[in-house]
């Protein structure tokens, strides 16, 4: 069952005067990853803007333990506080690594895949804004095709983002899903199932950046929802292997074709000038990438 | 005195808002919120609350009806552009009634 | 009645001697990655923790990266936590050796020193943990396999009172592959020596804690207005704690000595050095065969003696002043080199009497790099060479390299 809105906790771990930028999709899925794991979590942070959101020594943002690790580090370091809770008998809190698409995908992919093969007792969270925001919007392997940043500056980027999902299932992962800030609820239940079970749980949460992305902070939530409609964002979850569209995509798929991406595009500067070709590739990889996930949701008769 | 008073061996901190700062301070346009158009409001806290939902910074506590807490927000305008009735507007705080001189 | 378990003398490898010392630390967490000469020791663990010998979390990291990471994790959450490398896996942790000295936490390594690629050698020499030695662990070498042990059951208990981590350094197949008598302490022994580890940082939902965050510049205040460190402060306190661990590191060898009747001469060690006239300086074995060096010395009529550097950091800077003060050469032997300078022991003994005003000339010597075996001989005629430059009033000397065919 999906939680209903006013069903979601009011607590806040999150607390305010923090240092993000103002329209944080990050923040956003920050506070309900926090409301879903209420108070039972040791987050482990690598180099990332969620270290600047954490705050400035002496005082933290964030009313929950956090343990700031090297760059590259991640999913080893949440490792070493798993066993040394398990050493120490302490159970009951889960551990969760929590680093951006650069940690994650690029630095931090070996760290991880070393943990998921091993299976550790843990949930690891990426929040993909699709580049290095924290250092000035440099690509990474997240960043879409055709993306302008700080190291594409004038072609745009020329390949298309890694496929996490994918590599996780290769690692036999047994809980992976997807969400994005701009559908809180969807978050919200993906957390909580996740911390109910064990061994590795990976999931890619998409957080819409308003000054890596170039649009409105007004516009952080609508920015991910389009993402959701065009199928830019898709929201599943791949439980022991078995695929399921979840929220407003699974709700999609039963309703028929994602809309072009166009729009989506056209609403952030930093495809400003992306070509056809550019665009038609991107929309390619989208339709393929939504088909092969319908066709693997049993439920919907793919 | 110096900072050995403190005893911290390592760089370890305790939560408390206001980590920036007065966070409120960044904004450039405030949320002005219309009770009579909140659906919040209307039902006295049974409907709605998409911005305390979609509020970065939760300063949008889930009361109606609505306050924010302009001390910390940011003024990004999430809660205006999310609101279904319109019930939330942006207003410049260059024009808002603040005693300014006259040179503002 | 029950009989009181005796220590007994096993003949082991350097490696099977550190394995043991870890087991009975009791370590909670181990976490290493194979690279030779080093890898019998995580093997060796993993047979404890396997067959149950050790109650310990294990973790099969698929790095050196990661294999301290895993320990900076465990320790902040409480757990002693164990690793060990060799060469180029030490340089792959290297930025989370700085991490573990900044964050304050008392892991312990074996460091089995091993030559640096490139060319790939997995021979002897200690250039591996000298290229580490700024960034704020403690380091003690090693001269044989009982010393090896004994340097890790004291290491745990100097890291965890003055909160900095140790490498406990010993020579690659020289110590690490060479069987010698060994006296294994009894566990009993061990856990009346070592009390339980208490952590000084708190990772706890009950009381939430972030740690190691972004510091700034300069101090600032906390939550209720009290002044705390900035990054300068906390590096300050980070050199406080390793010139602390100078007396430490001697109260734990001299306590050592009574539970267990060894002890290792504290931040140094002395071998006929009394009355020397020219003391041989070097760390690991290579200062145990200079004691072999110095007799052989003797009987030519040269009164020379050993003064070993134990612990290379932080630096037995009085020790070496006090200790060469009625000498007139001291001979340093470097097995590494800090490149475009000289060997950094000698490098720092010449810094430790610096200003004293009339000191021992100081000469140093490269040997042993990538394997190359060190003979007596060698040392003798390295000593005699230098012997002869100060008596024909020579005030500098070159750095020397000894036995290289270039």
């Amino acid at each position: 069952m999906e939680t209903k809105l006013l069903e979601l906790p009011e607590k806040e771990y999150l607390l305010p005067g923090n240092r993000t930028c103002a329209g944080c999709g990050l923040s956003i899925a920050f506070r309900y990853i926090l409301k879903a794991l209420d108070g039972e979590a040791i987050f482990v942070v690598p180099a990332s803007c969620l270290t600047v959101l954490g705050g400035m020594y002496p005082v933290s943002s964030v009313a929950a333990p956090w343990l700031n690790v090297s760059f590259p580090s991640t999913a080893a370091s949440a490792n070493g506080v798993v066993a040394g809770l398990k050493a120490l008998g302490k159970t009951g809190t889960t551990v969760v690594a929590f680093a951006g698409d650069g940690g994650t995908v690029d630095i931090g992919i070996q760290a991880l895949s070393g943990a998921a093969e091993r299976n550790v007792d843990m949930l690891y969270i990426c929040y993909d804004n699709e580049a290095y925001m924290n250092t000035g919007t440099q690509r990474s392997s997240a960043t879409p095709l055709g993306a302008k940043t700080a190291t594409t500056p004038v072609l745009g980027k020329q390949q298309h983002a890694k496929d996490m999902i994918g590599i996780m299932e290769a690692h036999n992962v047994g809980y992976i899903a997807t969400a994005t800030s701009s559908f809180p609820a969807d978050l919200y239940d993906k957390i909580r199932k996740a911390k109910a079970r064990t061994g590795m749980r990976y999931i890619h949460i998409t957080t819409p950046c308003s000054p890596g992305w170039v649009f409105p902070a007004r516009d952080t939530v609508k920015m991910g929802r389009i993402a959701v409609d065009n199928a830019m964002i898709v929201l599943l979850e791949i439980e022991d292997g078995a695929l399921r569209l979840t929220g407003r995509s699974r709700r999609m798929a039963q309703r028929g074709e994602p809309k072009p991406i166009e729009g989506y595009v056209r609403a952030q500067q930093r495809f400003k000038g992306i070509g056809p070709e550019h665009l038609d590739v991107v929309q390619q990889w989208v339709t393929d990438r939504w088909h092969s996930y319908v066709k693997r949701d049993t439920a919907l008769g793919g | 005195m110096g900072t050995r008073d403190c005893g911290h061996e390592s760089a370890m901190s305790k939560p408390s808002a206001g980590e920036a700062g007065h966070t409120g301070d960044w904004r450039t346009q405030r949320p002005v919120v219309d009770d009579a158009r909140c659906a919040a409001a209307k039902t006295e806290g049974a409907a709605c609350f998409r911005c305390w939902l979609y509020c970065p910074e939760a300063v949008i506590p889930r009361e109606a009806p609505i306050t924010i807490d302009l001390d910390y927000c940011k003024g990004c305008g999430i809660c205006a552009e999310e609101c279904p009735t319109d019930a939330i507007t942006m207003e410049s705080e260059a024009s808002a009634d603040d005693g300014g001189t006259e040179e503002d | 009645m029950a009989t009181v378990q005796q220590p007994e003398t096993s003949i082991i490898t350097g490696n099977e001697a550190m394995a043991l010392g870890a087991k009975l630390c009791r370590v909670q967490v181990i976490a290493a990655y194979p690279i030779t000469p080093q890898s019998q020791v995580t093997e060796n663990l993993s047979g404890f923790v396997e067959s149950g010998q050790l109650e310990a979390e294990y973790v099969t990291v698929e790095s050196e990266h990661s294999a301290l990471s895993v320990c900076i994790g465990a320790s902040t959450v409480g757990a002693r936590a164990f690793t060990a490398t060799s060469a180029n896996g030490l340089a792959y942790m290297c930025e989370l050796i700085h991490w573990a000295a900044g964050a304050r936490l008392p892991l312990v390594m074996g460091c089995v020193n091993r030559a640096m690629a490139a060319p790939w050698s997995v021979l002897n020499d200690q250039q591996d943990s000298m290229s580490q030695r700024d960034a704020g662990w403690i380091q003690i070498y090693a001269r044989n396999n009982q010393e090896i042990i004994d340097n890790l059951i004291q290491a745990y208990k100097i890291a965890e009172s003055v909160h900095v981590p140790v490498m406990v350094c010993y020579d690659g197949y020289i110590l690490s592959h060479t069987v010698m008598p060994v006296e294994v302490p009894t566990a009993e022994q061990v856990d009346a020596f070592l009390p339980s580890y208490t952590p000084h940082t708190i990772l706890d939902p009950a009381d939430p804690r972030n740690i190691n965050q972004v510091t700034l510049a300069d101090p600032r205040a906390n939550e209720v207005g009290e002044t705390c460190h900035g990054y300068m402060e906390l590096r300050y306190q980070l050199q406080e704690a390793l010139g602390n661990a100078r007396a430490r590191a001697v109260e734990v060898d001299e306590e050592y000595g009574r539970h267990f009747g060894r002890s290792w001469g504290g931040m140094t060690w002395g071998y006929k050095n009394e009355d020397a006239d020219v003391l041989l300086v070097a760390a690991g074995s290579i200062a145990s065969e200079a004691t072999v060096a110095v007799d052989a010395l003797r009987e030519a009529g040269c009164k020379a003696g050993v003064l070993a550097v134990r612990v290379y950091r932080p630096f037995p800077e009085r020790e070496l002043l006090e200790g060469t003060r009625n000498a007139k050469l001291v001979v340093v032997f470097d097995k590494s080199l800090s490149y475009g300078y000289q060997g950094p022991i000698c490098a720092d003994v010449k810094a430790a009497l610096y200003g004293t005003g009339g000191g021992p000339a100081v000469h140093g010597y490269i040997a042993g790099l990538g394997g190359r075996d060190v003979k007596t001989r060698e040392l003798v005629e390295a000593t005699q060479e230098s012997v002869r430059r100060v008596e024909a009033g020579e005030t500098h000397k070159e750095t020397g390299w000894i036995n290289c065919q270039f």
